[in-house]
């Protein structure tokens, strides 16, 4: 048999991977492999530019297979395939390996050491890839249903762009009521409508949609089954009855859109609790939306307000490292209001470097044009509060004034708290869906795979993933509800067909692997006067279990056998 | 490749040193599954949470597909310790996972015995898709064993 060329691209990932793993070393130890016809280094083997290399390679030298040894397989995988696939090879004749999240970043404290293990893992992939066949894929029905978990403005917008798409939605929320933290809010930033208001319009829509079904009160309490076909049982309580009752539902993909929480100062942050007179920010928007004439607190009229930016966000010790985002333009926002509703408001905003791009420009401008006074500290030296003799004092050292130290005596302080991951909630847990180190859900890829996660089948919205204002959480919304719908559209999906194998001079029939089948794939049956186990490829998931309990190892998954694995570790040990 | 990893620069990033010229580590191969282990396996790495860089990975798509002749076979050809990051009540295939894959570490264990090799050099734990610190702590512990109980490990 003629031997196989493989060609191999190293990527530098920019500099995620070469920075610390030594690319060039990597492609020097692999090129004289036998089967390796082309070994190059890219700097972003994604690039369309590099793609259209590969494929001009394949076509040019005929190669009988390709290797990228770049991000995690979640990521790119299919992409490579693609392009596979663009020059005429085989998808299943490509094999990835990962060297950044497994090596150039898990070591990123030892560049040899990452280097030496990126130089096996590719010579892992070339092992594996002496294997590697040409197959076709496998197809699954899938449920055209999707279980939108939370119904705020993030998982109602969701909900109606795959109800438009004639998609059935299951909407669940746990409160009593739709609409999630919008609702809380009075105007916003930069239309005229109140949150309740968007709430109720987005709610009077979703009522227009037969297909969409609205579940308050509910909660997913249990999730089997895996992409196109996800079994979830949700249990909906009454007021009558805090057991609820349990309904089963099937669905093909879940979009997650269950928000956040508001940060809590600890007790003392910023005076926090040492006096009345110190509130944060979502209990400072109440009392502007609800109050008229003056704008009262504890019965006192209020004039000079405090606002300290960053509580609970931009820490620089601690876990809520990030930027809530929305929390500058809304401060803003409340406190142009606010001036503009009551008479004689003296606004005096704290901030450590205000963050209102685009648009929210527009109403920093206009609170700058009515005299609000901004004093500005780096992260280091922020301002403190001083509450004594029912007197609250907010000092700075301004850097605005070459570190003036300014003090303002307010009726109200107000703590500018920003978004954190909800606590309350069980469905990371369940659906197994990876946190980043804000403790927010996580996406495959900020930027090329955004509202998709590692888990097949299920994507994310709105601020359950990280803080987004209103329009952001509706762009991700839309997003997610496109991509799980586009799982679903074609009524199915393409699975892979790595399934199990059956040698049947090896097989003796003696029905174990019909025993650990849990698809009851395994069929017994005669061949040429010998009875041996059959595998029924429509129904076997490749899963593997009936290959460990084969005594004779007759039994071997595509792709997965053991002449590959074992050639896997000849290049690994 | 060398018996143990060395490093050409200083740690910097880490509150423990793995892997820097003159300490050694274990060589440990993980089995770990496609849907449920691997994720938690890359995200140590974004997460830029190290653990010994002679810990290599083979993604299979369950823990109860593994042969016990693929864990000897690693022993044979030098591996010092071997790891299934079981996908546990987590498995896309079922329930029945978690038994299988017992199972097979138990008839494992068995033939590692026979062949006179430390059991304790096959662990397993389920780790799930979100698991980086446990795999990561788990790395950690069992590459601290193979040390002290691997007289083979040669110095850098």
């Amino acid at each position: 048999m003629k031997p196989k060329k493989i060609g191999v691209y190293i990527c530098h990932c920019g500099g995620n991977i070469s920075d610390y793993v030594d690319v060039e070393k990597v492609r020097q130890s692999v090129e004289g492999e036998d089967v390796v016809f082309i070994a190059k280094t890219t700097m972003f083997a994604c690039s369309d530019a590099n793609q259209r290399d590969m494929v001009e390679d394949i076509k040019q030298n005929e190669l009988d297979g390709v290797i990228v040894a770049s991000c995690s397989p979640k990521l790119h995988l299919l992409t490579f395939r693609n392009v596979s696939v663009r020059a005429d090879l085989n998808k299943y004749t490509y094999v990835h390996a990962n060297i950044r999240e497994q090596a150039s970043w898990a070591h990123s404290d030892n560049k040899a050491a990452a280097t030496e293990k990126a130089i096996h893992l590719v010579k892992a992939a070339i092992a594996k890839s002496r294997y590697a066949q040409a197959l076709e894929t496998n197809k699954i029905k899938t449920t055209k249903a999707v279980a939108v978990v939370g119904a705020g403005v993030a998982g109602m917008k969701a909900a109606i762009t795959l109800a438009q798409k004639d998609t059935h939605v299951f909407l669940i929320e746990k409160m009593p009521a739709v609409g999630g933290h919008v609702a809380e809010w009075g105007s916003l930033f930069s239309t005229n409508e109140t949150g309740s208001e968007m709430v109720n319009r987005l709610y009077n829509e979703v009522k227009q949609y037969d297909n969409i079904s609205v579940m308050t009160n509910s909660e997913v309490i249990e999730n089997k089954g895996s992409v196109g076909n996800i079994m979830l049982k949700v249990r909906t309580k009454t007021e009558n009855d805090n057991e609820g009752h349990i309904a089963e539902i099937n669905v093909g993909s879940v979009l997650m859109a269950t928000g956040f929480d508001h940060y809590t100062p600890e007790e003392g942050e910023f005076g926090y609790h040492s006096s009345d007179k110190i509130i944060t920010l979502p209990e400072f928007k109440r009392m502007v939306d609800t109050q008229n004439g003056k704008l009262v607190h504890n019965g006192k009229e209020v004039k000079n307000i405090a606002y300290i930016y960053c509580v609970g966000s931009r820490q620089t010790e601690g876990e809520n490292t990030y930027c809530s985002r929305n929390c500058c333009t809304s401060t803003i926002h409340a406190a142009v209001t606010a001036k503009n509703k009551f008479a004689g408001i003296h606004n005096f905003h704290f901030t450590r470097g205000l963050r209102t791009y685009g648009k929210q420009e527009i109403i920093y401008a206009e609170s700058l044009r009515q005299g609000d006074i901004y004093l500005q500290s780096y992260e280091e030296d922020p301002a403190t509060v001083i509450a004594e003799n029912n007197k609250v004092i907010v000092k700075i050292n301004d850097i605005l004034t070459s570190g003036k130290e300014l003090e303002v005596e307010a009726d109200l302080v107000v703590l500018v708290t920003g978004m954190v991951p909800r606590t309350d909630s069980n469905m990371g847990p369940l659906f197994k869906i990876p946190k980043g180190r804000d403790k927010f859900f996580t996406e495959v890829h900020m930027k090329l795979r955004p509202v998709e996660t590692v888990i097949d089948g299920i994507t994310i919205a709105g601020t359950c993933q990280g803080p987004k204002n209103i329009a952001e959480s509706v762009n991700s919304a839309l997003s997610a509800a496109t991509k799980s719908y586009t799982i679903l559209n074609k009524g199915e999906l393409e699975t892979d067909p790595l399934v199990a194998t059956i040698d049947p001079e090896k097989c003796t029939w003696c029905g174990a692997c019909e025993e650990a089948c849990p698809f009851d794939a395994i069929i017994k049956t005669d061949k040429n006067g010998k009875t041996i186990a059959e595998i029924n490829n429509t129904v076997c998931k490749g899963c593997g279990m009936c290959a460990p309990v084969c005594d004779p190892d007759a039994v071997n998954l595509i792709a997965c056998s053991s002449k590959e694995i074992m050639s896997m570790i000849d290049a690994l040990v | 490749m060398s018996d143990t990893q060395e490093s050409m620069i200083n740690n910097t990033n880490s509150g423990s040193p793995l892997g820097v010229r003159g300490t050694k580590t274990a060589k440990i191969l993980v089995f770990s599954t496609e849907k449920i282990s691997d994720p938690a396996i890359d995200m140590a790495g974004l997460l830029k949470l190290h653990y010994p860089p002679t810990v290599y990975t083979i993604s299979v798509p369950c823990s109860s597909g593994i042969k016990p002749s693929w864990i000897l076979y690693a022993y044979e050809k030098g591996f010092d310790g071997v790891f299934i990051a079981a996908d546990g009540s987590d498995c896309v295939y079922g329930e029945s996972c978690t038994e299988k894959t017992g199972h097979l570490m138990a008839k494992t264990h068995n033939m590692m015995k026979e062949k006179e090799i430390d059991p304790a050099r096959l662990r397993m734990a389920a780790i799930c898709s979100v698991c980086s610190e446990s795999f990561v702590k788990q790395m950690r512990n069992f590459n601290e064993y193979l040390l002290k109980t691997r007289e083979t490990i040669p110095n850098p």
